[in-house]
């Protein structure tokens, strides 16, 4: 689903991640760990195409990045962006449905495919109620599920999320990560998730840690969900209780 | 409800806008003489005014209105910034410069056009040329690149106005007033209005998902460079179009969108030709009043583009959401 090769992340002068290999198969969630700053949102955007990396090759779907259009990328490749930075001026339906656009056939209208795409979406973040709402009128964890609710319309093979729970309640937590769950492990689609919860990581398959001086580590949640590894990555120390995906990894005051 | 009644309300103020154009002038005319004159022409001096002054002015009036109000819907989506307006690239200042140079010479109308159109040309380049760096196209640099050059075209035209004759300077004022009274036939700017309101209504879907920033809609798939390039040259053609016709008739730009924004049009889809309607309804009001206020004398439409619009946005801003 996707493979990145000998791929080099920088910031500024910084080498936040060297010579990357990773390959991602279908069904795989991933979630991707490190401290802030450390690159996982600018590798995030690298494999979406937004930012250029400072060298190696992402392919996405046996094809390389750079032999996609941008909207045919769009068809395969989604990415919930961890920060946006404008208003927008109409209902949350008319922000949802704007995740159709990739899969839009006529530049003006919608298909019933795509009205369908979308109360889908607002059905599966509980928007319905909401939809006719001014956008600009939620709270901060409403845009987020519509973030979501977008990203869901737009209906990708390969999902990255960057910080997918931030600003929701425990409930809509709980429910997104289901959703994830479910999209990746019945639908065959593969994702990258930037977290800073390790419970969600832990009912992920795979494990990338971002050391953000270069050095990386990808593996199983088994393998790299250990205190040890976890106090090398955020410089804390922790304590894990449980063990396997039900592990809960609490810093040690 | 809202979206079946705004459609038809803009249709019939267009329309409206028209006949009170052709009602008006220093000759009175009675509405029956230009039912008249519309439907069953018989030649004498009522119809060579309706056909030959009123008409073509209004028309002109409407396309100049028109390509503005389009041409600053256009870069508020591109400049992402509720200030701009089709003037606010320089576009507006090098059309002026040229068309200043060639009045200071006592050049005809043909002449000052061909400059006015070379001025618009050469601040277009510029600031592309500035502003745009292979692949990276960062819309601060390029607001602010057009925001410098205004600036510096601003001063050359105060330097030609103080060494203006006294012959040539009312002329020359007018021009940057934004006047019609000079306007030729608009054959050419309902072209570029038709082919860009074509255009642009087509990339509407686009233009929505780049309102919410270029990173998000690159996240789309939108192909972002591509369709900014568009915007900047085909704001560009609407503004010196329109420029061509009316000199810098302002505050229509900024001013038509932002209305309609405010009472709720604000997809593309319908922004873009209920813009356009909009912005010639009242540019050709403006212009009925500038020509018929005062009657024989004829002030520029830009003074009353300006003093109808203030007041008008002002009552909007602060109405109650």
């Amino acid at each position: 689903m996707l493979r990145i090769d000998q791929l080099t992340i920088t910031a500024g002068s910084r080498t936040l991640c060297r010579d990357l290999d990773l390959v991602v198969a279908p069904g795989e969630l991933w979630a991707v760990l490190g401290c802030n700053g450390s690159g996982k949102t600018t590798l995030l955007h690298a494999l979406a195409g937004l930012a250029p990396a400072a060298a190696g090759r992402v392919t996405v779907v046996g094809r390389p990045l750079a032999g996609y259009s941008r909207r045919e990328l769009g068809r395969t490749l989604g990415i919930l962006l961890q920060r946006e930075d404008q208003e927008f001026w109409g209902t949350l339906a008319d922000y949802v449905m704007l995740g159709r656009y990739p899969h839009a056939r006529s530049l003006f209208g919608w298909s019933a495919a795509d009205e369908e795409a979308m109360a889908r979406a607002l059905a599966a973040f509980d928007l319905e109620p909401l939809a006719a709402q001014p956008y600009g009128t939620l709270s901060g964890g409403e845009r987020q599920r519509a973030r979501l609710a977008q990203l869901w319309a737009q209906d990708p093979r390969l999902v990255l999320l960057d910080e997918p729970l931030q600003h929701l309640d425990l409930r809509h937590q709980l429910q997104t990560l289901e959703l994830v769950l479910g999209a990746v492990h019945s639908a065959n689609r593969a994702a990258l998730v930037v977290l800073h919860d390790l419970t969600f990581a832990g009912r992920c398959d795979r494990v990338l840690m971002l050391y953000g001086d270069g050095r990386y580590a990808a593996g199983t949640a088994a393998e790299l969900l250990q205190p040890g590894r976890l106090e090398g990555l955020y410089g804390c120390r922790v304590r894990a209780f449980g063990s396997g995906p039900d592990a809960h990894f609490i810093p040690v005051i | 409800m809202f979206r079946l009644v705004m459609p038809v309300v803009i249709a019939v103020i267009a329309i409206g806008s028209l006949f009170i154009a052709l009602l008006f002038g220093t000759l009175p005319i009675s509405v029956e003489q230009v039912f008249d004159s519309i439907f069953f022409p018989v030649p004498g001096i009522v119809d060579d005014i309706i056909w030959k002054l009123r008409l073509p002015r209004a028309l002109a009036a409407f396309a100049c209105g028109g390509l503005l109000a389009t041409s600053g819907v256009l870069l508020q989506v591109l400049l992402r910034n509720p200030l701009a307006d089709p003037y606010i690239l320089g576009i507006s200042g090098g059309a002026a410069l040229g068309a200043l140079t060639a009045l200071l010479f006592g050049a005809g109308i043909a002449v000052g056009n061909l400059a006015a159109l070379a001025g618009a040309a050469g601040a277009i380049a510029i600031v592309f040329a500035l502003s745009f760096r292979a692949g990276d196209w960062n819309m601060h640099r390029l607001l602010l690149t057009g925001v410098v050059l205004s600036a510096g075209f601003t001063a050359l035209i105060s330097l030609l106005l103080t060494l203006a004759p006294q012959a040539q300077l009312k002329g020359m004022l007018f021009w940057l007033m934004g006047d019609l009274s000079h306007a030729g036939a608009s054959g050419f700017a309902w072209l570029v209005l038709a082919a860009s309101l074509l255009v642009f209504t087509l990339l509407a879907g686009s233009l929505n998902a780049l309102a919410l920033g270029p990173l998000k809609a690159r996240a789309l798939g939108v192909a972002v460079s591509g369709l900014q390039a568009a915007i900047y040259f085909g704001a560009a053609v609407a503004t010196v179009a329109a420029v061509l016709l009316g000199g810098s008739i302002g505050f229509v730009g900024l001013l038509v969108p932002h209305a309609l924004r405010l009472v709720g049009v604000n997809d593309h889809r319908w922004l873009l030709p209920a813009s356009a309607l909009a912005g010639g309804s009242f540019v050709t009001l403006a212009d009925t009043f500038a020509r018929a206020a005062w009657a024989p004398q004829q002030l520029p439409v830009g003074v009353f583009t300006a003093l109808l619009g203030v007041p008008v946005l002002l009552f909007l801003l602060s109405r109650k959401p």
